[in-house]
């Protein structure tokens, strides 16, 4: 199992090293330590393979990703996990602003809170949260699920398209065209399935409330088509 | 974007490493400001003292300095020269007039700042490199603030450096930028607010300066703040005795702040944390938007 020490390695010799495993690389367990609160670290890793990091990390941590799954014993600046592709990626402490944001795929754990702006522009990602989220969240959110235990802050889901929104605690205001939705069997069942691969047991999918996009903003009305040619 | 770093000493004996661990701090922050740098280091109580930073780009400027100003004010006057500033140290009673001295004598010298505990130094520069011009490293007090600039509302010039200062030991420094400053500045010249520079941070400065000249504590002048100044902010200040910190309520400007027995350390961002004693253990958070942190002592 390699263990690379950030004090003692240049981070661009760790992420061409990532970078260079592919499908059955015999290296499928990384350790990552002495982060010292480094940007960019298993930044576009595209293999199948375990990256732990231990200690807190600064921007763009994970950014990126296919098919790791990189899990941070600590916790992250802005961008964890942008435009993630597939893969999963586990913060065990908190998350700054826009976690996840455009992620098409894969699964985002925060096991502490995210700040403003998680799951900014969203396109397919699923994103669990464990505590609270901050304002503008979900902002133009476009497909795929945040669940979040906690709370979450000013104007959720403004602008949204058609992710899904879980919230189990207070949501302190809906953004534009956000609004409140019933849980359906299915929707129990999605939350159930991700609090599951989230590994949060004390909590109930029964006990979430949904949010989506209720359709009336102008960029959901026909005749505006040709706006966007 | 510009970085900021800031630490304020809870535990007496942490006191004579500030200005090292603030230096430390700041150099990590040297790729969001490599355009120049400063730092205010409040020093011990020395009771009945008033401390005047100068600042000339000549520092020949300063020779007899204070021989001068001590025969003109009958009083004895001291003087530190670090680079291109000097520290006057004088009986707090004849501040007044020693300023007044500055003005029609030395109207090439620049006033930094001024107060009891408060010493300024800012220059243009890479900040590591400002830093070791003023002997940072070796300095000692409660608490200390940094910042590292990259301009984007007025000229790469010593001024244009934070911190400011815009009244008796109180300093702002501001990653950001007010998209109102000019109509402020010209209500608080009105109000009898002088400026030094087209800056919008100095501009925040006087705008608490003058909340807490009309009364107000620094936790309820950031506090009305909120509803006065507009555009991005997050703000580090420090009074005599006090810190904190403000970020407007998009929250875009980064910040972390850490927390232990010892200490309250804010960072731009985490990295300018991970050299502080026990910060494994600390307290580390993002400070909310639009809400007032302030520490006291």
């Amino acid at each position: 199992m390699p263990t690379v020490d950030l004090a003692a390695t240049d981070l661009r010799a760790l992420n061409q090293a990532l970078h260079q495993l592919s499908a059955g690389t015999n290296e499928t367990q990384w350790e990552i330590v002495n982060p010292r609160g480094s940007h960019a670290v298993a930044v576009g890793v595209n293999a199948p393979v375990d990256i732990t990091i231990r200690g807190s990390l600064g921007y763009y941590c994970a950014g990126m990703n296919r098919q790791a799954k990189v899990t941070v014993h600590g916790s992250v600046g802005p961008g964890v996990a942008e435009n993630m592709m597939s893969g999963e990626v586990v913060v065990k402490g908190d998350a700054s602003q826009y976690a996840g944001a455009t992620g098409h795929g894969g699964l985002l754990v925060i096991e502490g809170n995210a700040s403003s702006r998680c799951g900014i522009s969203m396109k397919g990602i699923d994103i669990v949260v464990k505590g609270n989220i901050g304002h503008m969240s979900a902002f133009m959110a476009q497909a795929g699920n945040l669940v979040v235990c906690g709370d979450a802050g000013d104007a959720l889901g403004d602008s949204i398209y058609e992710a899904r929104l879980f919230v189990r605690g207070k949501v302190k205001s809906l953004g534009a065209d956000c609004i409140e939705k019933p849980m359906r069997p299915e929707h129990i069942e999605i939350v159930g399935k991700l609090l599951a691969r989230a590994g949060i047991t004390d909590v109930k999918a029964e006990e979430f409330k949904r949010y989506g996009s209720a359709r009336k903003l102008y960029t959901f009305n026909v005749d505006h088509a040709d706006a966007y040619g | 974007m510009c970085g900021i770093v800031g630490l304020f000493i809870k535990d007496k004996a942490l006191e004579p490493q500030l200005g090292e661990l603030l230096a430390e701090m700041l150099s990590t922050m040297c790729d969001r400001g490599p355009d120049s740098a400063g730092f205010a280091v409040y020093g011990a109580d020395e009771s009945g003292l008033c401390k005047i930073t100068l600042q000339s780009p000549d520092p020949s400027a300063f020779a007899g300095l204070d021989v001068a100003l001590g025969e003109a004010l009958g009083g004895k006057v001291g003087m530190t020269v670090r680079d291109t500033h000097a520290v006057l140290r004088l009986d707090a009673a004849l501040a007044g007039a020693a300023r007044k001295l500055l003005r029609e004598r030395y109207p090439h010298l620049r006033v930094m700042g001024v107060g009891e505990r408060i010493e300024i130094y800012k220059e243009v520069g890479y900040p590591t490199s400002v830093a070791d011009r003023f002997g940072l490293a070796g300095m000692q007090g409660s608490h200390g603030i940094g910042h590292t600039r990259m301009a984007t509302e007025s000229a790469v010039t010593t001024m244009g450096a934070h911190p400011f200062s815009t009244g008796s030991d109180q300093c702002l420094v501001h990653n950001g930028s007010l998209s109102n400053h000019n109509n402020l500045r010209r209500e608080l010249k009105r109000e009898g607010m002088t400026f030094e520079t087209e800056n919008d941070s100095e501009v925040a400065a006087a705008y608490l300066t003058a909340q807490m000249a009309g009364g107000l504590s620094l936790g309820d002048a950031l506090q009305k703040s909120l509803g006065d100044l507009d555009g991005f902010y997050t703000f580090v200040v420090g009074t005599r005795d006090g810190f904190g910190v403000l970020r407007d309520p998009i929250a875009c400007k980064p910040a972390v702040l850490a927390e232990t027995d010892r200490y309250v350390a804010f960072g731009s961002e985490y990295r300018a944390l991970v050299g502080l004693p026990g910060i494994d253990d600390a307290k580390v958070w993002e400070p909310e938007p639009a809400t007032v942190y302030f520490w006291g002592r």
